[in-house]
């Protein structure tokens, strides 16, 4: 077990406001209570289902193309229905390889912070994510302090 | 906030709602009798990368693509490394440059290769595309073959470790740069891969033996499966060798005649176009010499097997002999294949990686070299899913001024969409999109395996939507994989 809690920040910078999870877990890194292990990808691959196995507990950051609010966080049950294709792997998809075949034993969450501009190919948050990214931070390193 | 959290809530629907990219979505038509007239994925190509990339120093470039695509990363960086040694002025690199890029090249294939094998392709080869979709997935595989799994993570890991030696970082390798590379590998580096090869060879002569078995076990199954004739098209050495880092275009025909050969790809333009189609912002490339009808191709692991004269690796040689018997002469053209062609990549990059980590010329001391500068240049790498096309021009401020990308996906639009109407020409029933249909257009697909994140823009809430619509314009039914 490497840690208690795992940040994974999910998304492509170079999109707009996909970049929030990246953004959100960038500002754990400067500034990371103890106890907590922050990184950064793309998008979620295989090999974070081996990572699942060293955590109590992960939160994956990523944008969320729907919803009123600012975020919303949510426990992830295992699924393991299976993808067409190896550039979308989902959450529930991860978490049944990691119970499955490396017998991780943690809690996955998702926390999916509402944005609204993907189809630029220019790095910034649009103003309304930006804004959903600060409330996403308070409300995590609240949850953080409980976890 | 107005969301409610429900941190204890045990119930999820993770939809890909979090992803905005990796949306697929399929349209059949049908005609005034009902049959299938046609079928369109539709996969929206990107917009605006040209835009982001002009104005930017053309040393950024290769780091900067890497933005592109989660899953390739590295077949970006090198496509446009090779593009920016040009421009640099540099014909040829150092043997130590142009080692290391290879084993970083052949790192991302093998890793690839073994994501895509254990994660998508396993299931179906082990229980079969038509069998209990509830069995067919990686709990089944856990069932059935334990081992598995970690096989596939750990040859996954194998080659995102040979990336990061020799690109320098996870993501955002910065290892290619314009005129060679900026580090060598250490003796340190080298010993500990080399002890990992026995275990990882074994492992790929394994995927091997499954996809064959599959392949020739149900082959009155899946010979028919999406499948269709078609030209094929990949870089290949000048001796006619697999080269999946540098070589000559050559595309043949459904019958094996050669259609274009030895071609520079910086010509790339004087037999490749791109057709229009008003429904897909994705365009379809076809050889100029054949016209729109006819000239659309097939890129990636079944098309290199059809395209190359030999593999310059043992095992990998006699498992494409295997392979390539299937066509009795001709190209394969099982669409399945692709599975079969892949895991044979898998065992050619890991015979690669061996030859290059033997090699002292990865431990040399010349990196980088450089010449007289040039104006515009092509780079093109074949990637995990086929050729991939690098095109830019550069200000004499050393600005991008125009960027042009076909990625492997692109290649593939023309022969994806005949796939889909295949299956769903022998698969409907009626007017309904039955859960079989569904499942039947993700394994065609699937053989395929599309850069959605590199070729797509648009967001979506479903990984696969299929509609059927009638003559008439109408909505027939709709079926979303959830």
């Amino acid at each position: 077990m490497k840690g208690k809690v795992l940040l994974l920040g999910i998304g492509n910078p170079s999109r707009k406001d996909d970049g929030l999870g990246p953004a959100l877990a960038a500002r754990f890194e400067a500034d990371c209570p103890e106890g907590v292990d922050v990184d950064a990808n793309y998008q979620l691959s295989l090999e974070d289902a081996c990572t699942l196995s060293e955590y109590e507990k992960v939160v994956i950051l990523d944008a969320s193309a729907k919803g009123d609010g600012a975020f919303t966080f949510e426990e992830v049950e295992p699924d393991p229905a299976k993808e067409f294709s190896t550039h979308l792997i989902l959450p529930p998809s991860i978490l049944s390889i990691a119970r499955e075949f490396f017998q991780a034993e943690g809690l996955l969450y998702v926390l999916g912070m509402r944005g609204y501009d993907f189809e630029s190919f220019e790095e910034g948050l649009t103003e309304v994510a930006a804004a959903n990214l600060e409330e996403s931070e308070a409300y995590l390193r609240g949850w953080l302090t409980e976890a | 906030m107005s969301i409610p959290v429900e941190t204890s809530a045990r119930k999820i629907t993770i939809e890909p709602v979090t992803r905005v990219e990796g949306h697929g979505k399929v349209t059949i038509l049908l005609d005034d009798d009902g049959k299938v007239q046609q079928a369109r994925l539709h996969i929206v190509e990107f917009r605006g990368f040209e835009r982001f990339i002009q104005g930017r120093p053309f040393w950024e470039v290769p780091v900067i693509v890497q933005r592109l695509c989660g899953i390739c990363p590295v077949s970006h960086h090198l496509a446009a490394a090779k593009a920016m040694d040009i421009i640099v002025g540099v014909d040829e690199l150092s043997p130590t440059a142009d080692k290391m890029r290879r084993l970083m090249h052949y790192g991302q294939m093998f890793q690839s290769h073994a994501l895509h094998f254990f994660h998508l392709c396993s299931p179906d080869l082990l229980f079969g595309f038509g069998s209990d979709p509830k069995q067919r997935n990686v709990l089944g595989v856990a069932a059935a073959h334990p081992d598995l799994a970690v096989q596939g993570v750990n040859m996954r890991r194998f080659g995102q470790e040979i990336i990061l030696a020799t690109a320098g970082k996870k993501i955002h390798g910065t290892g290619a740069i314009p005129g060679g590379v900026n580090k060598n590998l250490t003796i340190e580096e080298r010993d500990k891969f080399l002890a990992e090869i026995p275990q990882m060879k074994e492992w790929a002569l394994s995927a091997v033996a499954i996809a064959k078995n599959y392949t020739v076990e149900n082959l009155s199954t899946v010979a028919d499966f999406g499948t269709f004739p078609s030209n094929y098209m990949s870089l290949v050495r000048d001796d006619g060798a697999m080269d999946l880092y540098h070589g000559k275009l050559r595309a043949i025909d459904h019958n094996g005649d050669k259609l274009i050969d030895g071609a520079p790809y910086s010509g790339y333009l004087d037999h490749i176009a791109e057709e229009v189609r008003n429904w897909s912002y994705m365009k379809f490339p076809f050889m100029k010499n054949m016209g729109t009808e006819d000239g659309w191709y097939r890129v990636g692991p079944l098309a290199r097997m059809n395209v190359v004269d030999f593999i310059d690796t043992p095992l990998a040689e006699v498992a494409r002999q295997e392979f390539v018997a299937l066509g009795a002469g001709a190209p394969v053209h099982v669409t399945m294949g692709y599975h079969w062609a892949r895991m044979i990549e898998l065992l050619h990059s890991l015979e690669e990686m061996e030859r290059l980590l033997n090699d002292p010329d990865l431990q040399g001391d010349e990196l980088v070299r450089t010449g007289e500068r040039r104006s515009e240049a092509v780079g093109v790498i074949e990637a995990p899913r086929g050729t991939l096309i690098h095109h830019y021009e550069v200000d004499d401020n050393d600005m991008v001024t125009m960027a042009n990308l076909i990625v492997s996906t692109t290649h593939n639009n023309e022969g994806m969409n005949r796939s889909v109407a295949k299956v769903a020409n022998d698969y409907l029933s009626g007017v309904e999109i039955t859960e079989g249909l569904l499942n039947h257009i993700e394994v065609a697909i699937r053989a395929y395996d599309p850069c959605l994140s590199c070729a797509t823009h648009a967001m979506g809430r479903m990984p696969l939507e299929v509609e059927l619509v009638g003559a008439d314009g109408k909505q027939l039914d709709r079926k979303v994989k959830d």
